[in-house]
C-alpha cells in the first residue's frame, strides 16, 4: 500500500488531501450548503414524517393506515 | 369514505418525478465515467505511460464534480416517501427498507473509503492499490444502483412477501426471490449499461470539443478510443437486456407493453411499430386505429413479447375486457378484478374489526377473504376500468425516443471509432460538432427509458396491489405544490453550480504531471 502503513497514515491521507484541495473546496462548500438545506430546512419544515404526526406507536400507525386503506375512495 | 383530491396525486407524482429525474442526471454519468476512468487507469497501470495517468486524472476530476453535486439528492426521494407517500411507506414495510439500508451501507463504506484513496492517494499508495481503489469505487457505485433497482423491480413485480393484516405491512419471507427477481436482474443490467452509454457519449462529446478548439489532441483521441468502445459495448449489451426487460414486461405488466406499442386491440402475429403517430382522440373501446400513421416490422411484437412469431399479444381493450388466454388461465376483466379488490379491502376492514371485538371465527373468515383476493387488492380503488390505463402517448413516444436515440448512438460510436482507426477523425470538424451536440441527446435517451418504466406502470405504486391514489398521504395539496416549486428553484441553482464548475474544469483541461514531460 505504498506509504500507508497504519490507520494514522490512512487518516493522514484524508487530512492532507483536504488541505491540498483547490477546486474541490468549492465542491465541498456546495455539498455542505446542499446538505444543510436538505436536512435543516427541507426535512424539518417541509418533510416531517407524516405518520409520526398521526400516531405514536406502531400499533397506532397500523390502525391509521388500515383506516386510510379501507376508507379511501 | 375518504375522498382524495386527484390534484394531490398528480402534484405528489410530479414532485417525485422531478426529484427522480434530477437525481438521474448524475447517476448514469457516475456509472459510465467510473468504468471509463477505471479502464484508463488500468491501461496506465499496465503500460506505465504517463499520458494515461493524465487522462485518467482528468476524467476522475469530472467524475468527482458530478459525484459531489449528485450525492445525497436521492435522499430527498426518501423524504417524499415519508411525507407524501406514507401509506405506501408503511404498506411496503421491510421489503423496501432492506435493499435501501444495504445500499446505504455500500454507498457509505465502499465509496466513501475508496473514493478518498482514489482522489488523494495517487502518490501515497502503490499503483496497484490505487487501481484497486478506483475499481472498488466503480464496483461500489454499481452495487448501490443494484439495491435501488431491486427495490424498484419489486414494485413492478411484487414477490417474496406476505401481507400481514395485523401490522398492515408486507413482510419479506424470501429475500432471494426479491433479489434474484428476473425483473430486477434485467432492470439492473439494462440501467447500468445505459449509464455506460451516457458516460461514453459525454466523454466523446467533451473530447471532441478539445479537437474543435485544437487543444489536447492526444488526450482527446485516447479518450475517444475508450469511449467509443465502452459506448458500443454498453448499447450492444443493453439491446440484449432491453429485450429481456420487454419480454418480462409482456409477461408481468401487459398493460405497460400495450402502452409502449399504442396497442388497443390485440391479436396474433402482431408487428412492432418502428415509427408512428398516435391519434390523440383515440378511446380505448372505439374500435378505430390508434395510429395516424405507422411503419411496422411484421410479427416482431409477437416474437419479442412471447418468442413466437404468431403468439397472441393483448391490447389495452383486451386487458380491460379480459377473456383471452394466459399461462394462468383466462384473463379476468378489470371490472371483475375491481370487484375482487373490493372484497379484499373489505376483508381487511372486517378482519381488524373482528380482532378488536375478539371474534376469532369472524377474523378467520375475513382473513381468508382478504388473502384469497389480495392479488387484486389495488383494483378495489378504481372508480372505472379506465383508471388502469397509463398515459399511452407519453409511454409510446418515450419508448421510441429511447430506441431511436440508442440506435443513433450505436451508429455514432461505430462511425467515430472507424475514423479514429483511419486517423481521420481529428480533421472532421463537422463530426466533432455532432458528437459535442449529442451530449444532451444521451440524457434524453436515459430519461426516456425511465419514463417508459415508471409512467408505463401507472396507476400502480406497487403493481396490482397499491395504486398511487391509495399510496398517497392525506396531506395538503398546497404544501406539495409549494415544495415542488422550491425543488424547481433548488435543483436549478444546483445544476447551474455543477455545470459552471464542470465547464470551468473542462476549459482548464487536463493538468500536466510533474514527473516527466508528456507526449502532447
Amino acid at each position: 500500500m505504498g506509504n500507508i502503513k497504519n490507520f494514522s497514515d490512512f487518516m493522514g491521507l484524508y487530512v492532507e488531501g483536504f488541505k491540498k484541495m483547490t477546486w474541490g473546496r468549492t465542491l465541498w462548500i456546495i455539498i455542505f450548503i446542499k446538505l444543510f438545506i436538505m436536512f435543516a430546512v427541507l426535512k424539518v419544515f417541509f418533510f416531517p414524517n407524516f405518520l409520526n404526526s398521526k400516531a405514536d406507536t406502531p400499533d397506532q400507525k397500523s390502525e391509521y393506515v388500515s383506516k386510510e386503506l379501507t376508507n379511501r375512495n | 369514505m375518504n375522498q382524495i383530491d386527484a390534484s394531490l396525486v398528480d402534484w405528489s407524482r410530479a414532485q417525485f418525478a422531478l426529484t427522480a429525474m434530477y437525481h438521474w442526471l448524475f447517476v448514469p454519468l457516475t456509472l459510465g465515467l467510473a468504468v471509463i476512468m477505471s479502464i484508463m487507469e488500468t491501461i496506465y497501470y499496465r503500460t506505465g505511460d504517463l499520458k494515461w495517468k493524465r487522462t485518467t486524472k482528468f476524467w476522475m476530476k469530472i467524475f468527482g464534480i458530478n459525484f459531489a453535486i449528485g450525492v445525497a439528492t436521492g435522499i430527498i426521494l426518501e423524504f417524499e416517501f415519508g411525507t407524501n407517500w406514507s401509506n405506501y411507506s408503511w404498506f411496503v414495510g421491510d421489503i423496501f427498507g432492506a435493499p435501501l439500508a444495504i445500499e446505504g451501507i455500500f454507498a457509505f463504506f465502499m465509496e466513501a473509503t475508496f473514493i478518498a484513496v482514489m482522489f488523494f492517494g495517487w502518490d501515497r499508495v502503490s499503483k496497484r492499490f490505487h487501481l484497486a481503489s478506483t475499481w472498488l469505487v466503480t464496483f461500489g457505485a454499481t452495487m448501490s444502483a443494484l439495491w435501488i433497482l431491486i427495490a424498484n423491480a419489486w414494485m413492478q413485480y411484487p414477490i417474496g412477501m406476505q401481507f400481514n393484516p395485523d401490522t398492515v405491512r408486507n413482510e419479506m419471507f424470501d429475500f432471494w426471490a426479491i433479489v434474484l427477481s428476473p425483473i430486477a436482474i434485467n432492470k439492473f443490467t439494462h440501467t447500468v449499461l445505459s449509464g455506460w452509454m451516457l458516460g461514453s457519449a459525454f466523454v466523446l462529446g467533451i473530447s471532441s470539443w478539445y479537437l474543435i478548439k485544437g487543444r489536447e489532441k492526444i488526450f482527446a483521441l485516447d479518450s475517444i478510443k475508450i469511449a467509443t468502445i465502452i459506448g458500443f459495448v454498453g448499447i450492444l449489451l443493453s439491446i440484449y437486456t432491453g429485450d429481456g426487460s420487454a419480454h418480462q414486461v409482456a409477461d408481468k405488466q401487459p398493460m405497460k407493453l400495450a402502452a409502449m406499442e399504442g396497442l388497443y386491440d390485440g391479436g396474433h402475429g402482431l408487428g412492432i411499430v418502428v415509427i408512428g403517430a398516435l391519434d390523440p382522440n383515440k378511446k380505448f373501446d372505439d374500435g378505430k386505429s390508434p395510429y395516424l400513421f405507422s411503419i411496422e416490422i411484421p410479427k416482431m411484437l409477437s416474437f419479442l413479447a412471447k418468442r413466437d412469431l404468431d403468439a397472441y399479444v393483448p391490447g389495452i381493450r383486451n386487458i380491460i375486457e379480459g377473456g383471452y388466454e394466459t399461462a394462468e388461465g383466462e384473463a379476468l376483466s378489470v371490472e371483475e378484478k375491481m370487484r375482487l379488490g373490493r372484497l379484499s379491502i373489505a376483508g381487511l376492514a372486517d378482519y381488524r374489526k373482528a380482532k378488536k371485538g375478539g371474534d376469532a371465527e369472524a377474523a378467520i373468515i375475513a382473513k381468508a377473504q382478504l388473502d384469497e383476493n389480495f392479488k387484486y387488492f389495488g383494483y378495489g380503488y378504481f372508480k372505472s376500468p379506465e383508471d388502469g390505463i397509463p398515459n399511452v402517448a407519453l409511454v409510446f413516444y418515450a419508448f421510441r425516443i429511447m430506441i431511436i436515440l440508442s440506435g443513433y448512438f450505436m451508429l455514432l460510436f461505430i462511425i467515430v471509432w472507424y475514423f479514429i482507426y483511419k486517423k481521420k477523425y481529428e480533421k472532421m470538424k463537422w463530426l466533432q460538432w455532432i458528437c459535442l451536440l449529442s451530449i444532451p441527446l444521451a440524457y434524453i435517451t436515459s430519461q426516456s427509458g425511465w419514463v417508459v418504466s415508471e409512467v408505463g406502470r401507472q396507476p400502480w405504486a406497487i403493481q396490482d396491489i397499491l395504486p398511487v391514489m391509495a399510496a398517497v398521504s392525506s396531506v395538503n395539496v398546497g404544501s406539495v405544490k409549494a415544495t415542488f416549486f422550491i425543488f424547481v428553484a433548488l435543483f436549478t441553482i444546483l445544476l447551474i453550480a455543477e455545470v459552471s464548475i464542470m465547464v470551468k474544469q473542462i476549459a482548464a483541461g487536463p493538468e500536466d504531471l510533474e514527473e516527466e514531460p508528456l507526449n502532447k
